[in-house]
């Protein structure tokens, strides 16, 4: 599913690497626990993933797609088809509705307004989210809401690779169980990869594997 | 879609800027479409105080001079022509009708003109208006005078008042022909020319005022002696340059014949200054507005970071994000045009009245003139331009941006 290979990634006027990757490998349906200090690249990494920011060598292969190697333009479209994220906090446009806001996402699906509507409003009953709260706009949402429909954007395209930064750290901890269940539940059915990074190792246990960013890096080999 | 959307929304979203923002674009395109109009109105009306008026014949002296004491009454004539002169022209075979002026009396700072009955038949302004009344009639009597609006506004005169003329042009001329008041016969309806500021009487009416009898025993002769300038209106105009080149070298008296469309236009275009003033004026309205809505988006841009983190992770190109803040800017202008055009129309129909009496400026009929649409597309095109500014720099974002 993601394949990365020799990467290596410094920052421009940077003297070393802030990452040295020579290998990594991500199974469809992984659920991978991915922690790091800061300062240590993880959202470089996520970036990097994303097709955002380009490594200066390597190749990082996403479902057997040279993502880094791909136009911009391609790299863009491809993320609208087969990534999600879910960041730390201000996922949503604060002006937009809901609804809207998961509209900034279905556009680029292939299904109809229409049929892209009923399922975002599937996902938001899911995730414990009524179709009356679907027309409120984003900024009016607790927080917890917000991350929610977060995840519904990131998955109304039923991507493959499903990135998500820290989302719990504006969280409590019973919410944060909760949420981290919900995110899993969704998960399933479609197979989806997850890459989910946090520094809270107790969240650890709600995944398949957990990998220590440090470990990944070249010097650790 | 989405583009509009989102450009509606956060524009919605900053609803008091913008509004501050769409005021302050509406007010310098207002300020833009009205100084455009005026101005247009003012060269119109100053290049129309005479039309349909073929030639304009006076003793010989500068074409400007000419124009400039016969229809506007600014300056002294030097000299008059002769009343020979007057009906060679007016029994001239390629002549239509004459219109004599006399001038040299004033009455409180506003010029006395001698003319005939043709005057109120003949003359024209603006294209195609003849001089009508307000209240009253043209002068039948002798003694009957009729004044311009400008004159009955700021003298509040009326109808059958009595009033005194003074010879020469001061206010405070000691000769005043105090035995021979005039009673005003009409006030004519404002027209945005120095019509308005004139007092018209019978040129035997002026013979009469100088000719000073005490009673009305003995009729003195009150035929007219001489005329300071005449307009012409001739059978058909293609005659106007030969009959020009034949009262330019008549050899009984020094004359000389213009043609008044070509002497206003040269003297608007020595007036120039002050409607180029007017234009800088405005257009540094404008560049002030334009700035100020540069500034707003700029602003913005610091608080909008995540928002277009978000659409760069969703997969929107930063082409995107360019579009969108010139869309916003867009949307920002075409309402700033939209309100300006109302404010436009509505002072249109308030003040179309009092401009015309108060200020003697006349709006043309339709406020969007070819001129107009040109302007406004040049407004547009100006905010799209300085829109790039913000623009270039959501490109930018989207580009370097870092998700986190």
């Amino acid at each position: 599913m993601l394949l990365i290979e020799d990467l290596t990634f410094r920052y421009p006027g940077a003297d070393k690497d802030l990452l040295n990757i020579p290998h990594w490998q991500v199974e469809a349906g992984e659920a991978i626990f991915l922690t790091a200090p800061s300062g240590s690249g993880k959202s470089t990494l996520i970036n990097l993933l994303a097709g955002i920011i380009t490594p200066q060598q390597g190749t990082i292969r996403v479902l057997d797609t040279p993502i880094n190697q791909l136009s911009a333009r391609r790299r863009d479209a491809f993320r609208a088809r087969h990534i999600g994220m879910v960041f730390q906090q201000f996922n949503l446009i604060p002006y937009l509705s809901v609804a809207d806001n998961i509209r900034l996402a279905s556009h680029f699906s292939a299904l109809s307004t229409h049929e892209a509507d009923k399922r975002a409003l599937r996902l938001l009953d899911k995730l414990g989210l009524s179709e009356m709260e679907a027309g409120h706009k984003a900024a009016q949402l607790s927080v917890g809401q917000q991350q929610r429909v977060a995840i519904a954007r990131a998955l109304i395209n039923e991507p493959q690779l499903l990135l998500v930064d820290e989302p719990t750290s504006a969280l409590d901890t019973a919410h944060r169980d909760k949420f981290i269940d919900l995110l899993m539940q969704q998960l399933v059915p479609a197979r989806t990869s997850l890459i989910f990074v946090s520094h809270d190792a107790s969240l650890r246990s709600h995944f398949s594997r957990h990998v220590e960013i440090g470990a990944l890096q070249h010097d650790a080999a | 879609m989405m583009l509009l959307k989102l450009a509606w929304h956060s524009l919605g979203s900053r609803l008091g800027t913008v509004l501050l923002t769409v005021l302050m674009m509406s007010v310098s395109v207002f300020v833009l479409l009205s100084v455009e109009n005026i101005r247009q109105q003012a060269k119109d009306s100053f290049q129309q105080s005479v039309s349909d008026v073929d030639l304009l014949v006076g003793p010989r002296t500068g074409q400007i001079n000419l124009l400039l004491y016969s229809v506007f009454h600014i300056g002294v004539p030097t000299h008059n022509l002769s009343w020979d002169s007057y009906m060679m022209l007016k029994q001239h075979q390629d002549v239509d009708w004459t219109i004599p002026l006399s001038l040299g009396d004033s009455h409180r700072g506003y010029r006395v003109v001698g003319s005939e009955q043709q005057l109120f038949e003949h003359f024209r302004y603006r294209s195609d208006n003849s001089l009508e009344f307000a209240s009253g009639q043209t002068f039948r009597d002798t003694y009957d005078a009729v004044i311009g609006a400008k004159v009955a506004a700021s003298l509040g005169y009326q109808t059958g008042d009595k009033i005194v003329l003074a010879h020469g042009i001061a206010d405070t001329s000691f000769s005043r022909h105090e035995n021979h008041p005039f009673q005003i016969s009409g006030i004519l309806k404002p027209t945005g020319t120095p019509v308005d500021r004139s007092i018209f009487i019978s040129l035997t009416g002026l013979e009469a005022m100088h000719a000073d009898f005490p009673g009305a025993n003995t009729a003195p002769d009150l035929s007219p002696q001489s005329v300071t300038a005449v307009l012409l209106g001739l059978h058909s105009k293609i005659k106007t340059f030969t009959l020009q080149r034949e009262i330019n070298t008549y050899s009984d008296e020094a004359l000389q014949a213009i043609l008044p469309g070509v002497a206003l236009s040269s003297l608007w275009s020595m007036l120039g200054g002050v409607e180029q003033t007017l234009w800088v004026i405005s257009l540094l309205v404008l560049l002030g507005a334009l700035i100020g809505m540069v500034n707003v988006l700029l602003l913005s841009m610091r608080e909008r970071r995540h928002e277009l983190a978000v659409l760069r992770a969703l997969g929107y190109r930063p082409g995107f994000l360019f579009a969108l803040l010139q869309l916003e800017a867009l949307l920002i202008t075409a309402s700033s045009i939209i309100v300006a055009l109302l404010a436009l129309w509505a002072g249109d129909i308030w003040l179309r009245e009092w401009l015309l009496s108060q200020f003697g400026l006349f709006l043309s009929e339709s406020l969007l003139q070819p001129g107009t649409w040109r302007l406004l597309l040049g407004i547009v095109l100006a905010a799209m331009i300085s829109a790039l500014l913000p623009a270039v720099n959501a490109y930018r974002q989207g580009l370097n941006t870092q998700l986190r």
